[in-house]
């Protein structure tokens, strides 16, 4: 696809300026000034975050400043239980998020993509509907759900399965449903495109070969739907990690995760180099999981099948 | 293995839906109370055509969700033309990562970014550096969209037009422009909806006098649930419901018909 570089006609040039200097100017200034704020010193609670650099400075100058940044904020971090804590919590909560949803909708893309041809967009379509809608108001619809007053403990108690509300609302357990519940069509999505485009006939072989149907699920399908499942693990993983909202509404104050603790950090504390070091902290943390995503959209982007 | 397969469906739709019914069912109760159904009534929604904070943030999100979303567009289209027709520019490869960087980015590290940004910058926060944010986070999807339109097209067509005399300028107009139509609408409907919906990312870029509809909605959610956050959560999802529905009545027939 990507042949020889080749020098730009200056018609090409006029479209390809709006969208790179845009890009520029709006998102690779951006994340190269919250990584120089985060290298500045934590106790200036106001912007302009010294040093300021000016191409006045020439290069000594801008050198002699240079040497004035530091980790001071990396270390204040490093030291801040609460932090330590929050980041551990995302990676937990985060994981076994995905852990969850995966074995949920492997079931479901799984039946949808053998679902009878003429059904299977119609299908596939409802189920990645809810994408569109409100991410807030999914969350928060949870919250009539599972408070202690909710409608599943008031349906378990008129039920008589139990006697006394189980606290859901509020804990690790309430933030993890609602990652689940919201992240769902990230997940579906992928895993039946892998499973839709697999070839019926691969599994009438091995089944003519004598494999029993779980054989054949455990040798054939699963292990050719890897792709879709890398890909739906890490569009869940990756955003799951750094989510504010679903935390924020349904789970306890003992929920730090660091989206939330960032949140925080900079909305009541304006500590700016504090929650710039945490941003990027936490995407140091996310580079293997982007990596891998940003090589796989590649590859797919690349050699458009 | 038929009855496995229904239930499966079914378990999957009513988790994926039933909340959002649930909700829905809420705002029309007479009750305050969750778990109380206090009959049929329309006095939540009554009652927020009283909530000038409410409406006044619904008009500040559409009008960010349009000029967003136009913006995103225009800039996903140059971007999506010159990666898939200008063959390997120089910086082509960087240029492709910060373009779909956004998309895999935790929200509140680009919102942080572009906070930054608009102070160093020395832009006063408020209704413009929210368009520019929403541009910036949505302009990634559109470019997918359109990529993969621009991907999908036969070249030949827009070759024969240029055989034909016209410049590329037209060829483009009048060749490609068409036949992507479907793509730009379902790109800008993509960026509209993201933005209508965006929480994070507004909270960091916006400013005193330009408060969203979904920070408005969390400013109450935080209080806990209310009858009137239920009935415009309801209209919320009969907007983007609606959009839906017509978007794949109107993107589906031409497909159909080429079938």
């Amino acid at each position: 696809m990507i042949g020889p570089r080749k020098k730009l006609s200056y018609g090409q040039r006029a479209v390809l300026a709006a969208p790179y200097l845009w890009i520029v100017v709006f998102f690779i200034a951006p994340m190269a000034l919250i990584a120089k704020i985060s290298l500045s010193h934590p106790a200036e609670t106001r912007p302009p975050y010294e040093p300021t650099f000016s191409i006045d400075d020439g290069l000594a100058g801008v050198l002699a400043k240079a040497r004035t940044l530091g980790f001071d904020a990396y270390r204040a971090l490093a030291d801040d239980r609460l932090y330590l804590d929050s980041y551990l919590t995302s990676l937990l909560i985060a994981g076994v998020s995905t852990a969850i949803m995966l074995m949920i909708a492997y079931p479901f893309a799984l039946t949808m993509a053998r679902a009878p041809r003429r059904l299977r967009s119609l299908l596939i379509g409802l189920a990645v509907a809810p994408f569109w809608t409100s991410f807030l108001i999914r969350v928060y619809a949870w919250i009539a759900l599972l408070k202690d007053e909710g409608l599943i403990n008031h349906a378990l108690m008129a039920l008589h399965i139990i006697d006394a509300p189980l606290s859901i609302y509020a804990t690790n357990g309430a933030v993890v449903i609602g990652i689940v519940y919201s992240y769902l069509p990230f997940m579906l999505l992928p895993l039946y495109s892998a499973l839709e485009r697999q070839d019926p006939a691969l599994r009438e072989a091995a089944a003519d070969l004598g494999a029993s149907p779980l054989q054949v699920f455990w040798r054939v399908t699963l292990p050719l739907s890897r792709p879709g499942v890398i890909a739906g693990c890490l569009l869940v993983f990756i955003p799951a990690v750094g989510e504010f909202v679903i935390p924020d509404l349904l789970g306890g104050s003992e929920t730090l995760m660091i989206g939330r603790t960032l949140w925080n950090d900079f909305f009541a504390n304006r500590d700016w180099p504090a929650a710039s070091a945490a941003a990027i902290i936490l995407l140091a943390l996310l580079i293997g999981p982007l990596l891998v995503a940003e090589r796989a959209r590649l590859r797919a982007e690349e050699e458009p099948s | 293995m038929r009855f496995a397969r229904s239930l499966v469906l079914l378990l999957g739709f009513a988790f994926l839906y039933g909340p959002i019914l649930i909700l829905a069912a809420m705002s029309f109760n007479a009750s305050k109370l969750v778990t109380v159904w206090g009959g049929f009534s329309t006095k939540w929604y009554v009652a927020l055509l009283d909530d000038a904070a409410m409406l006044n943030a619904a008009k500040i999100s559409l009008s960010v969700a349009a000029l967003s979303a136009a913006i995103a567009t225009l800039l996903g289209l140059a971007a999506a033309v010159a990666l898939a027709r200008f063959g390997g520019f120089r910086t082509r490869g960087l240029f492709f990562g910060a373009v779909h960087a956004p998309l895999v980015l935790p929200e509140v590290v680009l919102g942080l970014a572009l906070l930054s940004a608009f102070v160093a910058f020395g832009f006063e926060r408020g209704f413009v550096t929210l368009v520019i944010a929403h541009a910036t986070f949505t302009m990634c999807f559109t470019s997918v969209v359109l990529l993969a339109a621009l991907r999908g097209l036969d070249p030949s067509q827009e070759e024969a037009a240029m055989d034909l005399g016209a410049t590329p300028m037209r060829a483009f107009a009048l060749v490609v422009l068409p036949a992507i139509a479907p793509s730009l609408a379902s790109a800008f409907l993509l960026a509209f909806t993201l933005s209508l919906d965006d929480l994070v990312i507004a909270s960091f870029t916006t400013g005193p006098g330009a408060t969203t509809l979904p920070m408005r909605i969390y400013s109450q959610v935080r209080l806990g649930v209310t009858p009137e956050v239920n009935a415009i959560s309801t209209l919320l999802l009969a907007f983007v419901g609606i959009i839906l529905a017509i978007s794949a009545l109107a993107l589906n027939r031409p497909a159909r018909d080429l079938a």
